[in-house]
């Protein structure tokens, strides 16, 4: 075993753009982007559910590409553009997804939606992009049907199981 | 005016759709330090030495809490609370110490930094229901007896032409609320302050401060809100007492302590495996003359928690000979406690599935047979019931579902069938006050009552404002903070009626003393007290759930693409938020029938599963067209409001509605839970 100060943690400084913000901050280079904004920067819009990427909690998108950001390192997001369910909001000016939440109780307590809000942002801009999932045929263009919706949120865990509702959510916001 | 009944969009939706509610973790505080739990690595035994040099070491690290180096604590009936006190370890994963650091990466670190030596005992973890030192509680936790028995059930057995002798059983689930169970503490000027998740400010703020021996004045508990709970955080569990210690140890600091999700499967307790001996005996036109459960199950060696898988029994159907039993194994496992509905939720699956056998081999529609064997009084206490719709429930679902012309078929490669089962739980309230003031124009409610996602900030300001006699937007609710006068916890699907009830009495003393037209300032409370309002009534909720099951002929994978619950549950106070409760309680019963088993390795002690990886839960293309309905039901016997409570229901029954219509698909009969196609694979036609 290595003597305790041999592993001690390296720190390095680094810029990220949270929610249209610049944040610098000294981090370890250990530091998870989730930690980085629940712990350090106190934007604790994403949450922590499992910090396996096992739940969806933590996604935000990075870029505008959905994130999980339990399993993405601080440093990797110097000279990035992160966006928080928060920052989807600016002045509480609601995105039509959390529009679309909030018309279909699309949620109960709430632990899991920041992440939900994030997750179909980016589901959504995938969808218009064309990209494929399992739930249709690849070789089409893909619509926002049901089942599309349901498999491209299924990252996401509800233990409230507002699944239904979340899905009527996500379709209201594909309307637009 | 009335508010009550209409959809009500939820008062902390705008701030849940953005992430700014803040729960217990994310309490906003200068300074804050980081708390890592150290815990046992065998399954029985002590702790006989601790090597902290190489953790303390580490730069950042503040201290380190280790047994018998903290407080002495008071003994409490709770003992799982009873944390650091000695050197013995009753189960794998029990806490053995906490590391308190400047980061939370610091403390991660140094967790692996201290090294235990263990004296370790042999350790008996493995449950079987066939174990020779299953034992008889005394009492189960509602109160009532371990068994019961009417008439002759084994004579009825062997003469009544039509009989169900099996065994059926449910596993272990754990409750997995999304936000993990958190703490931040701070010990300041000889007072603690706990923004603790929990079901209960009150009953956390009681029970710490007997432990910690603290006047109750000392400790505050504010939590406004819950990233759910089921029963998990409806007590205080071992690790908020030691985030306590470590806002102790270190005055001023603001301590935050979250759990892993592994931690989630050890420290806050689990719905324990049932094994479920159900017995019915009916005539030929399908009237029951025995039924009967012999429930086993297991508890922790450390504290007694008992599922009463076989309380649903006594009272769902009619049959002279009856009878009911638990039994349970005392083992060196983590503590298990409430999940959502616990007796009724794995104690209607047995029965339910046993009574669709029963149907089966007697040729009669379910639900006819459900019908023709309805009490007139509850068969345990003989008392009437205040009210009992479940034939309604099971008429309007069979309508809404499309039950008649129920013929199993084939869809290509798929086996698609239909399945029911009846829903119940107890209908109850506790004790609760509630606070109500005038100032300026507005009225506000003050209760330290919960919001799981229940809908209470939502609510209880509706219920205030129909009893007041005001607009809606004149009505502010404060809820989840000790300051405010003492509500009871959130659990039995108690909340909103006990609660309501509080406001109700609070409303009607305000208005007794200052009139409708107060002055500012003018304040009074009321108090709900009643737990059984009216002996003379058996008080129940009822439901009816349908479930539509395709089972892939070659791989037997299996899809419910439909599930349709129909309840009656009293009155609904926010159609909007009673849908979620409802359609998340049959959700988690899709979950637990499909997917949910904690596997312990008995021979380590712990549940190797212990995440979202290896502990599968429902996910969104799993639970994709779930609806909820229910009768309009006045009952003004189970409480002032003439609510039953909601959020339990939706859960019971839901797992045995889906095994039976897996049966209708395939003909394959599944007992055990979950239902995962290699059972269902081998009998495929
Ligand atoms: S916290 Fe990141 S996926 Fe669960
Ligand atoms: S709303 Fe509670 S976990 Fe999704």
């Amino acid at each position: 075993m290595a003597p305790a100060g041999y592993r001690r943690g390296v720190e390095t400084a680094i810029t990220t753009r949270v929610d249209g913000t610049t944040r610098t901050t000294r981090v370890d280079t250990r530091t998870t982007l989730l930690d980085l904004l629940r712990e350090r920067l106190g934007n604790t819009s994403p949450k922590k559910g499992c910090d396996h990427g096992q739940c969806g909690a933590c996604t935000v998108l990075l870029d505008g590409r959905r994130v999980l950001a339990c399993l993405t390192l601080a440093v990797t997001t110097h000279d990035h553009d992160v966006t928080t369910a928060d920052g989807l909001a600016p002045d509480g000016d609601l995105h039509p997804v959390q529009q679309a939440f909030l018309d279909n109780d699309a949620f109960q307590c709430g632990y899991c939606t920041p992440g939900q809000v994030c997750s179909a942002v980016g589901a959504l801009a995938e969808l218009a992009q064309g990209h494929p999932s399992h739930a249709g045929d690849i070789t089409a263009d893909p619509e926002p049907t049901r089942a599309e919706i349901a498999e491209r949120m299924s990252g996401n865990l509800c233990r409230c199981g507002a699944y239904t509702n979340i899905i009527t959510a996500v379709e209201q916001a594909a309307r637009g | 005016m009335n508010t009550i009944g209409q959809d009500i969009p939820r008062r902390d939706g705008h701030a849940k759709v953005t992430g700014t509610a803040t729960y217990a973790y994310e309490t906003p505080a200068d300074n804050a330090a980081y708390c890592a739990l150290l815990q046992a690595t065998i399954a029985k035994g002590q702790v006989t030495e601790i090597d902290i040099t190489d953790a303390l070491a580490l730069p950042g690290v503040l201290t380190i809490l280790t047994p018998g180096d903290v407080q002495k604590l008071t003994p409490v009936e709770n003992t799982e609370l009873h944390v650091l006190q000695d050197n013995e370890i009753a189960y794998r994963g029990q806490i053995i110490g906490a590391v308190i650091a400047d980061t939370s990466d610091i403390a991660r670190h140094a967790v692996e930094l201290v090294h235990f030596t263990y004296h370790v005992d042999e350790h008996d973890s493995a449950y079987s229901p066939d174990r020779d030192d299953l034992y008889t509680p005394d009492k189960l936790v509602t109160g009532a007896p371990a068994d019961t028995s009417t008439g002759d059930v084994d004579a009825a057995m062997r003469t009544a032409t039509h009989t169900v002798d099996h065994v059926y059983s449910t596993a272990t689930n754990h409750n997995n609320p999304m936000e993990p169970h958190a703490t931040t503490a701070l010990w300041q000027d000889d007072t603690l302050i706990l923004w603790d998740s929990t079901q209960g400010v009150h009953a956390v703020r009681t029970t710490l401060a007997e432990v910690l021996d603290l006047r109750p004045d000392q400790v505050r508990v504010i939590c406004p809100y819950v990233g759910g709970g089921f029963g998990a955080k409806g007590e205080p569990h071992a690790p908020v007492v030691i985030a306590a210690l470590a806002a102790r140890a270190l005055p001023g600091r603001p301590i935050r302590l979250a759990l892993t999700r592994a931690q989630m499967f050890v420290l806050v307790g689990y719905r324990t495996p049932t094994t479920q001996h159900t017995r019915v005996a009916a005539d030929d036109t399908g009237r029951l003359t025995a039924i009967a459960i012999a429930a086993t199950g297991q508890t922790a060696r450390i504290r007694e928690y008992v599922e009463h898988a076989g309380a649903a029994t006594r009272m769902m159907y009619a049959a002279p000979n009856r009878a009911t039993s638990h039994r349970v194994a005392a083992l060196d496992v983590a503590v298990p406690t409430w999940m959502r509905a616990p007796g009724e939720c794995p104690g209607m699956f047995g029965p339910e599935v046993a009574i669709d056998e029963l149907a089966d081999a007697l040729g009669i529609d379910p639900i006819d047979l459900r019908v023709a064997n309805e009490p007139d009084v509850d068969p345990e206490s003989g008392n009437p019931f205040s009210s009992r719709n479940l034939v309604a429930c099971l008429r309007q679902g069979a309508d809404r579902f499309g039950w008649a012309d129920r013929a199993p078929r084939r869809d290509g490669d798929w086996l698609v069938g239909t399945g029911v089962a009846a829903a119940v739980f107890p209908a109850f309230t506790m004790r609760a006050t509630a606070a109500i003031r005038y100032d300026q124009g507005r009225y506000t409610v003050e209760i330290g009552a919960a919001d799981l996602g229940t809908g209470a900030w939502t609510v209880l300001p509706q219920i205030a404002a129909d009893a007041l006699e005001v607009p809606l937007d004149q009505v502010d609710v404060g809820i989840g903070d000790t300051s405010y006068p003492y509500a009871s916890t959130a659990g039995g699907s108690t909340g909103t009626a006990t609660w309501g009830s509080a406001v109700l009495a609070a409303v009607e003393t305000f208005r007794d003393k200052f009139g409708t037209d107060p002055n500012d300032g003018d304040e009074a409370e009321g108090t709900h007290d009643q737990g059984p309002f009216n002996e003379q009534y058996a008080t129940y909720a009822f439901g009816a759930q349908f479930a539509e099951v395709r089972v892939h002929a070659d791989t037997a994978e299996i899809r419910v693409p439909r599930l349709l619950g129909v309840f009656a549950a009293g009155r609904i106070i926010n159609p909007r938020t009673a849908r979620s409760q409802f359609i998340g309680g049959m959700t988690m019963g899709l979950s637990m029938a499909l997917h949910e088993n904690s596997e312990l390795d008995p021979r380590f002690g712990h549940v190797m599963n212990h995440d979202f990886a290896g502990y599968h839960i429902a996910s969104c293309a799993d639970a994709t067209d779930v609806r909820a309905f229910w009768i309009d039901e006045e009952d003004p016997h189970v409480n002032p409001l003439g609510a039953k409570g909601i959020g339990e229901i939706g859960i019971v029954g839901t797992a045995a509605a889906i095994v039976n219509a897996a049966h209708h698909a395939t003909g394959v009969r599944v007992r055990d839970l979950p239902l995962t196609l290699d059972k269902l694979l081998p009998g495929l036609p």
